[in-house]
This record gives C-alpha cells, sequence and structure tokens, in this order.
C-alpha cells in the first residue's frame, strides 16, 4: 500500500498567489482529478507535487509499505504524462524506452517494449524517430514510456490532449486499469476526463 | 514496478551513450567545437606563421585554443536538454549523479576528439615541439579532464539562463583561471624541454584540481540540477 499525503500546500509566483491551503490524502487505488479554469494552477499543482518546483508553503510526502519515500527515491515509483513533457526527437521509440528504462535502473527486454508499443497502438513504428511522429503519437509514447515501470502514482496533465477518439479510449483503458493498485491524479478541464477520478479538487 | 536491477554505472553509461547517440546524428556540439578550434588555430598560424615563437606563447597559445573551443561546445549538453524540454522528464526518471557523470563522461569524449585533432594540427601550424611527449601528454590529459570537470557543473547552472552562450564562458573564466595558468606554465616548461621533475609540483596541482572539482561537481550537481 503506497500512499501520497499533501498538507497544506501553497504556491506563490512572487506577490501572486497561485494557490493555497490543498489538503488531501490518497493511498493505492485513490484516484483524484484537479480541476480549475485556465491558468489556476492545475499544472503547477502537479509540478510541486512532484517536486519539480518548491512548495511556498505545506509539505508533500510519499510514503511505501513501511516509510517514508524520500527525495532521492519517490521518482522510482511516480510516472508522469503531460503535453509539455518532451521525448528525445533524434532517438527512435524504441530508443527512448530502452534509454528510460535503463536510466530509471531497470532492464527492459524487446518483447516488453512491442508489448507497450502495442498497448498504446504504436506497434510497427518502435524503429521510427519521435521526430516524425503527429503530436498525438507522441502523446501515445509518453504513455509507454510512463508504464515502463509500472508505476504506484501516476500523474496525468491533460491526459487526452492531442489525441483522437482511438488515443483517449486507449487512456481511458489505461487508467481504468491502473486505478485498482494505483494512486492517480488528473488534471483536467475535461468532463469526461475528470469522471475517471473518485475525487475532485476544484482550483479557483 | 520492476526490480531496480541496474545501478549507478549502467545509469550513467545509459545517459552517456544516450547523448553520443543525439551527438553523432546532430553534431552539435563536435562541430560548434572543432570550427571554433580550428578557426583560431588557422587564424593564429597565418597571423603569426612559423616565426620561432617563445615557448612561453606557445604554451599560451596553445591553451587560449584549447580554452576557448571548450567554452563552445561542452555546454551544448545541457543546453540541448533545456531547448527541446527534454530536462523534465530526465529530471523525473534518472539520479542527478548519473546524469552528472554521464554527461561529464559525454563531454569528456567530446574534447579528447577534439584535442586528438587540434594538437597535431598545433605542432605543425605553430611549428612548436618538445621532446618530452610523455609529460606533455600528461598535462594535457589532465587540464582536458580539469576543463571538463570544471564545465560539466558550470553548463548545468548556465543552461537554465536566458543568455546561456555569454555566460558560459564568463561564469567558467573565475573558475579555470588558476587552472589555465597552472596549465601555460607547465606547457612552456615542456616546450623549453625541461625534465618531467620540473613539473612535478604543477602536475600535483592538476591532479588535486581535478578531484576536487569531480568531488565538488557531484556533491552539488543534485541542487543545481533539481532546484
Amino acid at each position: 500500500m503506497y500512499s501520497l499525503t499533501v498538507e497544506n500546500l501553497g504556491k506563490r509566483f512572487g506577490a501572486r498567489k497561485v494557490f493555497s491551503k490543498i489538503d488531501f490524502e490518497l493511498h493505492s487505488g485513490d484516484s483524484i482529478a484537479i480541476v480549475g479554469s485556465n491558468g489556476s494552477g492545475k499544472s503547477t499543482l502537479l509540478k510541486v507535487i512532484l517536486s519539480l518546483l518548491v512548495p511556498s508553503k505545506g509539505k508533500v510526502e510519499y510514503k511505501n509499505e513501511t516509510e517514508l519515500l524520500t527525495d532521492d527515491n519517490f521518482r522510482d515509483y511516480v510516472s508522469f504524462v503531460s503535453p509539455y513533457l518532451n521525448l528525445y526527437d533524434h532517438l527512435t521509440a524504441e530508443e527512448n524506452l530502452t534509454f528510460f528504462a535503463t536510466v530509471s535502473g531497470f532492464n527492459v527486454t524487446g518483447k516488453e517494449i512491442n508489448n507497450l508499443l502495442a498497448k498504446v497502438g504504436l506497434e510497427g513504428r518502435g524503429v521510427d524517430f519521435v521526430m516524425g511522429y503527429s503530436s498525438g503519437m507522441k502523446q501515445r509514447l509518453k504513455y509507454a514510456v510512463a508504464l515502463l515501470k509500472k508505476p504506484e502514482f501516476l500523474f496525468l496533465d491533460e491526459p487526452t490532449s492531442n489525441l483522437d477518439d482511438a488515443g483517449k479510449k486507449i487512456v481511458f483503458d489505461i487508467v481504468e486499469e491502473y486505478r485498482k493498485e494505483t494512486v492517480i491524479l488528473i488534471a483536467t478541464n475535461e468532463k469526461e476526463e475528470y469522471e475517471l477520478a473518485k475525487s475532485i479538487v476544484r482550483l479557483t | 514496478m520492476p526490480k531496480a536491477s541496474s545501478g549507478l554505472l549502467s545509469r550513467s553509461l545509459a545517459v552517456y551513450f544516450k547523448d553520443l547517440r543525439l551527438e553523432l546524428r546532430t553534431k552539435s556540439g563536435l562541430n560548434a567545437i572543432m570550427m571554433f578550434g580550428v578557426t583560431t588555430l588557422a587564424v593564429v598560424s597565418f597571423a603569426l606563421g612559423q616565426s620561432g615563437l617563445s615557448p612561453k606563447v606557445l604554451s599560451a597559445l596553445f591553451w587560449i585554443i584549447m580554452f576557448f573551443s571548450a567554452m563552445s561546445g561542452l555546454a551544448q549538453t545541457f543546453i540541448r536538454e533545456e531547448e527541446t524540454g527534454t530536462s523534465l522528464i530526465l529530471n523525473l526518471t534518472a539520479e542527478p549523479n548519473s546524469i552528472y557523470i554521464g554527461k561529464l563522461l559525454f563531454n569528456l569524449t567530446l574534447l579528447i576528439t577534439m584535442t586528438t585533432i587540434i594538437t597535431p594540427m598545433f605542432f605543425v601550424f605553430t611549428d612548436a615541439s618538445t621532446d618530452n611527449i610523455l609529460p606533455f601528454l600528461v598535462v594535457l590529459g589532465l587540464g582536458v579532464f580539469g576543463l571538463v570537470a570544471a564545465t560539466t557543473l558550470v553548463a548545468a547552472i548556465i543552461s537554465k539562463a536566458s543568455v546561456k552562450g555569454a555566460l558560459f564562458a564568463v561564469v567558467s573564466f573565475p573558475i579555470l583561471m588558476v587552472l589555465l595558468m597552472v596549465l601555460v606554465g607547465a606547457t612552456e616548461k615542456i616546450f623549453d624541454n625541461e625534465s618531467l621533475s620540473a613539473v612535478s609540483s604543477e602536475l600535483q596541482f592538476l591532479i588535486a584540481y581535478v578531484v576536487v572539482m569531480t568531488t565538488i561537481s557531484l556533491l552539488l550537481f543534485k541542487f543545481v540540477w533539481r532546484e
């Protein structure tokens, strides 16, 4: 059982308050949607929780069954998909997947890579350079990268951005598969996306 | 989650081979370094000719060429991550130490490649000579490692700034000044055909510099990369 605790979290950029007093606690199998208008701080909140931005106030804690995960090792359990997350254009999809697996500390076989690519609808395109991919194909590949490590915490920012109907169905299937055992956070404005989550945090 | 099966070395090598592969496909860093090195060398040789320059001037010219060539390309490995927007996913997936070691090895490869090409050309174009090949290679190796050890951390710092190119040389210069002074002094003695024992104090300094800079960079890189 893994858990994520967000306590009195706040973020300011200079004098401008982005959000404040965010509190929630999630355990494996919980999912939450962060909703709000454009500029309300959804992506910023995800970045603060992911420790990509320093909070102005409050704290974020990741725990496994027995102990707190440190700033050095919580990333081993976290995957993140976002439109502003870029992969290496001058590497092929397979090279990207192999690199992210190795650099995360584990080995991945060719069969596992093919299975992941098939799962996101990119079978047969693994040897193509990412620079030749459409924005939708890149988004699908980000899901393949995210699922490499079978995450305990899955963060999705605008999860179906750039995707066609088939791509959206793949995302919904992935969320459905992982929501039983994984902590899932979704930042979105799309009703059909935040309905995937069990609860909602609304930013104003 | 799959059980982590690879350690720091294989993670670092993954970063190294990824950068090497990207460099072989884009040639952005090597082209910048080689263009600057060859152009500077050509200008120096045409301006001064083979006019019997003193060892002091020759050694200063050699390390000036090395310094500015390094400045033109060594930051590319971090700047490329920022400009292509890949630093975020790298930050989320890779340990800072493996990133630093991988990028250090990559920059070392880049500068060794440049040195292997530029150094023979320097000897040909400027009529420099020495009988002390081994001491020269030792000083050259330590100099290259020192340049890379110090500038890799600086490259990570300036990659987040808006004016990257100019800032890299400006921030690196104070850190590298002492190193360059010692390198120029040691190379001058070698061009003067003095024995290895004559440069022993410089060698001690160079070894200490490389060890200290690498250690400090390893300790600080996490904060530079993630803050």
